[in-house]
């Protein structure tokens, strides 16, 4: 019997080891009940004797514990099984419902499993399936006439949600989106699992996913270069394993049952307060909450001018009309499977149809698919989403000092001070355990949303499932399944881990007090009572929902076009939308080496819109030109002068990562004048990191890192034989902090380099520790270690270069001051936002930080890096042991912008997925820039990241700055004239 | 900066009225190192406070992608603060400073900001660090008390590792758990009287703990080796690994921990490391020189007396265990547990215990490294380990965890299996 997290499978097997009876069925998590059945089933065929019986599967373990039944891991009963029934396979590649294994069967027996964070798997397909509103089976079928694969992050299911999303309402087609995810999956196994042994040979692909997705397959095939085989019996292997398992003993199966049947549920879990202590408290709150709505009126014959307001949010699209009074005349709220463009012609169609007499005067559109919509149906203006939520939530709470919005994919949270918004918080693409989670949670227990938050409502025991990510929580609920919770309880639960989640990592509040005193919740999931309610406790305030909550960033966009309005919109009229008509291409863009996939709308009337792209290239049609406000050019610029010179003592690589980003000045010049002739890996890009994706041994460390896999192979590939890339402990000494340290990973990555490459065997690969801080000894000990490599080198030698090299170092760093003070005089000159985009030398690998760089720009702002200002702050105390050189010049970054005079001077913050050192900084450099009154701004990025959600953050940061910068001049104007 | 976030001083007369609360990791070294703090003149106590409090209260104070470790001796600090046990105008906190290049070096100044936040940012923070990193009048870790807690610390080893080789074996369940008791207050009641804690008196005490374990009454049935390596805090943490010596216990293991002279060894050897590869005092060669072989002396009692039945399974001294990392990873990598994790799955495997067990908190920078980063390496140089790297943190879920060990036994069981046949 093989109980997994989201089926149950079972096998009964003859003395001679055929297969009698197999039967496969999703639990719905009421697995014992479906146990049972199954097991009367087997019974009445075969009578309720005696029968040698052994549990598997992930959930199977809590079973055998409750009924005393042995129990079999289920990757080794999968191991059992293959080695009975396919003898000559070499590899065995199973996918459960949330669980992925390898099996490397022949030339060593290694056996792994997913660890605990890793998407990819059965779970993640259904939520993927489940996005795109069809059925996974259907999503192979779409992914069979597919002819283009996007890039969609492998890592976990929340990333690559993320990154559908914006494909889906740029208007990607749904059979290249099945496509690219089953490629998402094949891509999260290798890495994941394969940690550097190559999957070649015979290769059996098993389990429910591989059995029943051809075309998910066919992505492993290619990825891998083999022709899989997916055997008889593919689903039932971990059933068969343990049935045949030494393990298994012999059980009345009659008994069984009954044990099985009487088998009370015991609540050995961890609950919190329950939501609701009686139904009369219940009536309260409802009727508390019934006062916040906002007057509706039906005015189908009255001629009048009108307002449209369009929120185009990542799974849901809103709208609303209306009047001059900030009635609602006319509104929808509408379930979008990706593209939202006929949902609002829809709508427009429908409200025509119906107020013939009124006339939309000014129209505004916000969320994701603002862009889209905006050029689709020419709306009149774009409205950022934070600043369309304040002007709704001003409505219901003129003195609103928080808004929290939970969303389908995001929580949005801001502070209001002063009447401006002062703070943004957005979710991580990690943590977003928001609305579409509690839908994946209920949809996998066959449940609309609404019905299952409402089970919840009067659970008595809630479980407590903490906060975290969907991943995460998957394993908590099947934790709390195993130790006998209800499913009310669970779904009190999930709507109290929203909340939780909401508070606690995305705001990150020690304190409920830190959120303000007058909160306005919305967004569809504060709908749900339950959640409304979890929240109203946790944080002990009684809060404001608006009747409208899932309306307010269309009501927001709906009042601020009526205060923008010039009297005349241009939105498409009832007589346009006639020949309106949505056309989708999709083509890669020439104008760079990043290529990004575009997908090109065109609408009629010659309006079209484009998306997919990171930088404004393939919309004005600009040519490549050096851009002299932005410092990450001018930073690349100077690298790639790098160039290999021909030398006597032959060649050397250094792959271009990490450190290397800003050591490289130093190291080729060291080299070169040395007699090296020195060759540096090339730009990374997606095709890089996959060529050495095999060989990464940890799934969890940072994709720069990550990264650095790909460029050893491609020197490698070139040609290069010998290798530099030298350990380093510590990093110059700039003054600023209490050491100078590397981060872990920076300083010792060459060793896991060293340790995990296979094709390194034949080549010479130099990765001494080297002691670049301490300039007096550095020539000895370099010397040393060459000599340990080279003959023929003289100290003498050694002792020139290397003065050169530091000086070369030197000079390098001057320059990119230099070029930053430019910028910033020339911005204040032409009176631009600044943003100091500030992280790491390797964020300016473009691979790496998605270009944001240019998305800064395009949204008119200059950009420097920190380490162009980060000399100018005196050494100041800071809150953490400021121990690392890369670190210390984040906070003397932010404190140079804080105490900067220049009020259109920002820092953003880049930091990659997975860096542990950032947990420190970005609380520190959070607080160097709040006690100076600037705003934090974060920006995450891994190996996707989704260019929409960034260019809200920044939006919504300039929208901020700019409403800041306004009121102080509005304030200085009040008492001249207050003065006079 | 604001001054909100100005240290607190552990001053003096602090030291008269105060209790001094310290974080659970090892316990039976730090029930050793309790006593030997009080004998030092302060009232002292190890926290004892455990479950889910402890975890959330960190979550709350601290930032959740910092490490697991970070998050519990944080949480534990504060969730005691909280219980109304102790007075929090008259309560110190101690905890560890280690100044290397990872997280951890960290912990103090979180400690700090948590404290602020919760509202204890009153009560000072001492730093237990040898680097002289912060200083406070009323506190000092002067000669004779490090040489206390070395011995004790030798002891500890000791004990965790007879009662690691005996426990599973033991014919009535409980004696070697009652043998590392009774010799905890036998040792206690002799630092009492000023005794035991010379490197003479360690090797004869020594002596008669391995005698009287080695006269618990055995019955030597077949067990899965077992050994554990990993971050420092949560390979012996029970609060941070879920129990994990007692689960493996339960499924029939032996389990193997390497102890943590060896760990002071390597932070000490690091500064002669730091010196040879980059230069640096000769002076300070010197003086770290002595403290090894200070150090290497109380290992060598330790290890002399374990050998002596022949029954037990002794580790090898730290010099061999650098010799056995040389060929795999520098000995400059040191931040975290550094190459010496690396080799201390190596000397595992060499002694017999080649199912490995790494733990480590989710997204563990040194790990990466020198933990799930070197085990292909080693699968190339011992193909027949067997090696799990288990993450740990608020989120993950023991099932998960433990099927992923029972994984790790399953197929540690066939490799037994096959030697018994291939015997």
């Amino acid at each position: 019997m093989d109980v997994g997290s989201t089926t149950l499978k079972c096998v009964a097997v003859d003395d001679n080891g055929n297969i009698v009876y197999k039967k496969y069925e999703r639990h719905y998590a009421r697995i014992t009940e479906k146990t049972a059945a199954m097991l009367s089933d087997i019974a009445e065929r075969f009578g309720g004797g005696d029968m040698t019986i052994c549990v598997s599967g992930s959930a199977g373990m809590g079973l055998s514990e409750t009924l005393g039944l042995p129990f079999a891991q289920e990757v080794y009963a999968t191991r059992t099984a293959v080695s009975a029934l396919l003898p000559n396979a070499d590899v065995a590649i199973e996918l459960g419902g949330e669980d992925a294994k390898i099996l490397f069967l022949t030339g060593g027996l290694e056996v792994r499993m997913n660890g605990s964070c890793a998407g990819g798997t059965g779970a993640f397909i259904d939520q993927m399936a489940a996005l795109l509103e069809i059925t996974p089976i259907e999503m192979n079928a779409l992914a069979a006439s597919s002819d283009k694969i996007y890039t969609v992050a492998s890592r976990c299911g929340v990333f690559a949600k993320s990154d559908i999303q914006p494909l889906l309402s740029q208007g990607a087609r749904k059979s290249d989106v099945a496509a690219s995810i089953f490629y998402a999956v094949v891509n999260q196994t290798v890495a994941g699992l394969a940690q550097g042994r190559e999957i070649t040979g015979k290769v059996a692909y098993l389990g429910g996913p591989l059995t029943f997705l051809s075309e998910l397959r066919k992505s492993f095939d290619s990825v891998l270069g083999v022709e899989g085989i997916c055997p008889e019996n593919s689903l039932y292997y971990v059933a068969y394993g343990a049935a045949i398992s030494p393990e298994s003993c012999e059980t009345g199966l009659g008994s069984l049952i009954e044990r099985i049947r009487s088998c009370t549920a015991n609540t050995g879990y961890i609950s919190c307060m329950p939501l609701f202590e009686s139904r009369e408290d219940y009536a309260e709150f409802q009727e508390r909450h019934k006062k916040n709505t906002v007057e509706r009126v039906s005015l189908e014959d009255v001629e009048r001018e009108v307002f449209l307001g369009v929120d185009g949010g990542s799974t849901t699209v809103k709208a609303v009309v209306t009047d001059s009074q900030g009635r609602i005349i006319f509104s929808d709220y509408m379930r979008s499977s990706g593209d939202p463009v006929p949902l609002v012609k829809s709508f427009l169609e429908r409200f025509y149809a119906r107020y013939t007499k009124s006339k939309i005067v000014s129209s505004a559109v916000t969320g994701y698919g603002e862009e889209l919509l905006k050029n689709a149906f020419s709306i009149d203006f774009g409205v950022v989403e934070t600043a369309a939520h304040f002007a709704a939530a001003k409505k219901f709470l003129p003195e609103v000092d928080f808004i929290i919005d939970v969303g389908g994919q995001d929580i949005k949270c801001f502070k209001i001070r002063n009447s401006a918004i002062d703070n943004i918080f957005l979710n991580e693409a990690c943590s977003s355990g928001c609305g579409s989670f509690l839908q994946t949670f209920a949809g996998a227990w066959g449940y609309g949303i609404e019905d299952f938050a409402n089970l919840g409502l009067f659970a008595e025991a809630p479980v407590d499932l903490g906060s975290r990510c969907t991943v995460f929580m998957n394993s908590s609920v099947k934790q709390a399944q195993k130790d006998g919770a209800s499913i009310e309880n669970i779904s009190a639960g999930l709507s109290v881990s929203v909340v939780k989640n909401a508070l606690y990592k995305v705001i990150r509040a020690a304190d409920t007090d830190d959120l303000g005193k007058r909160i306005v919740v919305q967004g569809g999931t504060f709908l749900n009572d339950a959640v409304l309610r979890a929240f109203e406790c946790e944080t002990g305030r009684d809060v404001v929902r608006p009747d409208i909550a899932g309306l307010m960033g269309a009501y927001g966009a709906a009042l601020y076009a009526q205060s923008n309005s010039f009297g005349r919109s241009a939105v498409l009229t009832a007589e346009a939308l006639k020949s309106f008509r949505h056309e989708v291409k999709s083509t890669s863009c020439g104008g760079c080496p990043n290529s990004c996939r575009l997908t090109v709308n065109s609408f009629g009337g010659g309006r079209s819109f484009i998306g997919g792209n990171r930088c404004e290239k393939p919309l004005s049609g600009a040519t490549c030109g050096p851009d002299a406000l932005n410092l990450f050019e001018y930073k690349k610029e100077l690298l790639n002068a790098y160039r290999p010179v021909k030398g006597p003592r032959g060649t050397i690589g250094i792959p271009m990562g990490l450190n290397m980003y800003e050591l490289l000045p130093f190291w080729h010049t060291l080299l070169t004048r040395l007699g090296f002739e020195v060759i540096v890996s090339p730009e990374s890009n997606r095709k890089l990191y996959l060529s050495g994706q095999h060989t990464i041994p940890s799934d969890t460390v940072c994709y720069p890192a990550k990264l650095l896999h790909g460029h050893i192979e491609a020197l490698l590939q070139s040609g290069v034989r010998t290798i530099f890339y030298p350990c380093l402990t510590y990093n110059f000494d700039e003054g600023l902090g209490d050491n100078h340290y590397n981060c872990p990973v920076v300083a010792y990555y060459p060793e896991v380099i060293r340790a995990n490459v296979p094709a390194l065997r034949d080549s010479l690969f130099i990765c001494d520790y080297l002691g670049i801080h301490r300039r007096r000894d550095f020539t000895a000990k370099f010397h040393g270690v060459l000599s340990g490599y080279f003959g023929g080198i003289s100290f003498h030698e050694v002792k020139d270069a290397a003065d050169a090299a530091y000086d070369e170092y030197e000079s390098y760093m001057k320059k990119i001051r230099l070029r930053g003070k430019e910028i910033l005089r020339a911005a204040e000159k032409q009176d631009l936002p600044v943003i100091i985009l500030a992280g790491r030398p390797y964020h300016l690998d473009s691979e790496v930080n998605h270009s944001i760089d240019r998305l800064v720009r395009s949204c008119g702002a200059a950009v420097i890096t920190e380490e162009a200002v980060s000399g100018e702050a005196a050494r100041f105390p800071t809150r953490v042991l400021n121990q690392w050189t890369y670190h210390a010049r984040l906070y003397a970054a932010a404190k140079y912008a804080a105490e900067s005079k220049n009020k259109k001077l920002n820092l953003v913050q880049l930091v990659s997925f997975g860096c542990g050192v950032d947990a420190i900084t970005t609380d520190e450099v959070r607080s160097i820039l709040e006690d100076s009154g600037r705003i934090y701004t974060q920006i995450k990025i891994d190996e996707i990241t989704n260019p929409g959600a960034v260019k809200i953050r920044l939006r919504s940061l300039f929208a901020a700055a700019g409403i800041k910068a306004a009121e102080a001049g509005d304030i200085q104007k009040e008492r001249a004239e207050r003065s006079a | 900066m604001p001054d909100s976030i100005a240290r607190v001083e552990f001053t003096k007369s602090m030291r008269k009225e105060y209790t001094v609360l310290a974080p659970q990791m090892l316990p039976i070294h730090f029930a050793l190192f309790e006593k030997i703090f009080r004998q030092a003149g302060c009232s002292f106590a190890v926290l004892q406070n455990e479950g889910r409090a402890v975890a959330d209260t960190g979550l709350k104070y601290v930032h959740n992608d910092m490490c697991y470790p970070a998050l519990l001796v944080i949480g534990q600090f504060i969730d005691a603060l909280n219980s109304g046990k102790y007075d929090t105008n008259k309560t110190a906190l101690i905890i560890t400073q280690t100044g290397g290049g990872c997280r951890a070096s960290n912990y103090i100044h979180l400690l700090r900001k948590a404290l602020v936040k919760a509202g204890y940012g009153h009560v000072p923070v001492i730093s237990l660090n040898p680097s002289g990193l912060e200083k406070n009048s009323g506190f000092s870790l002067s000669l004779p008390l490090i040489r206390r807690l070395i011995a004790a610390l030798a002891y500890g080893d000791l004990l965790m590792l007879l009662h690691n080789q005996i426990k599973p074996y033991e014919i009535n369940r409980g004696e070697s758990q009652k043998t590392v008791d009774g010799w905890i207050d036998r040792l206690i009641s002799l630092f009492d009287k000023g005794k035991g804690l010379s490197g003479k008196e360690v090797r004869k005490n020594g002596g008669k703990i391995v005698k009287d374990f080695a006269e618990i009454p055995v019955n030597r049935t077949e067990k899965t080796k077992v050994g554990i390596v990993g971050e420092i805090y949560v390979k012996y943490s029970p609060l941070a690994n879920n129990r994990l010596e007692d689960f493996l216990f339960e499924q029939g293991c032996e389990v193997m921990v390497p102890g943590l002279m060896s760990f002071m060894l390597f932070k000490a050897d690091n500064r002669l490391e730091d010196i040879r590869l980059y230069g640096g005092s000769a002076a300070k060669r010197i003086a770290v020189k002595i403290l090894m072989k200070y150090l290497a002396k109380f290992e060598s009692h330790v290890l002399t007396a374990a050998g002596k039945h022949g029954i037990f399974t002794v580790p090898a001294p730290y010099s061999r265990i650098k010799e056995l990392a040389g060929g795999v990873i520098g000995s400059g990598c040191k931040m975290g547990e550094g190459w010496l994790l690396t080799a201390e799955m190596m000397e595992l495997i060499e002694s017999g215990y080649g199912n490995i067990l790494c733990a480590q908190p989710f997204g563990c920078l040194p790990n990466h490294i020198v933990g799930k980063g070197m085990i292909r390496q080693l699968r190339n140089i011992y193909p027949e380990s067997n090696i799990v790297p288990i993450d740990y943190d608020p989120g993950a879920t023991k099932v998960n965890q433990e099927n992923r060990i029972k994984l790790m036994l399953a197929v540690a069981r066939e490799g037994q299996s096959r030697a018994t046949r291939v015997i």
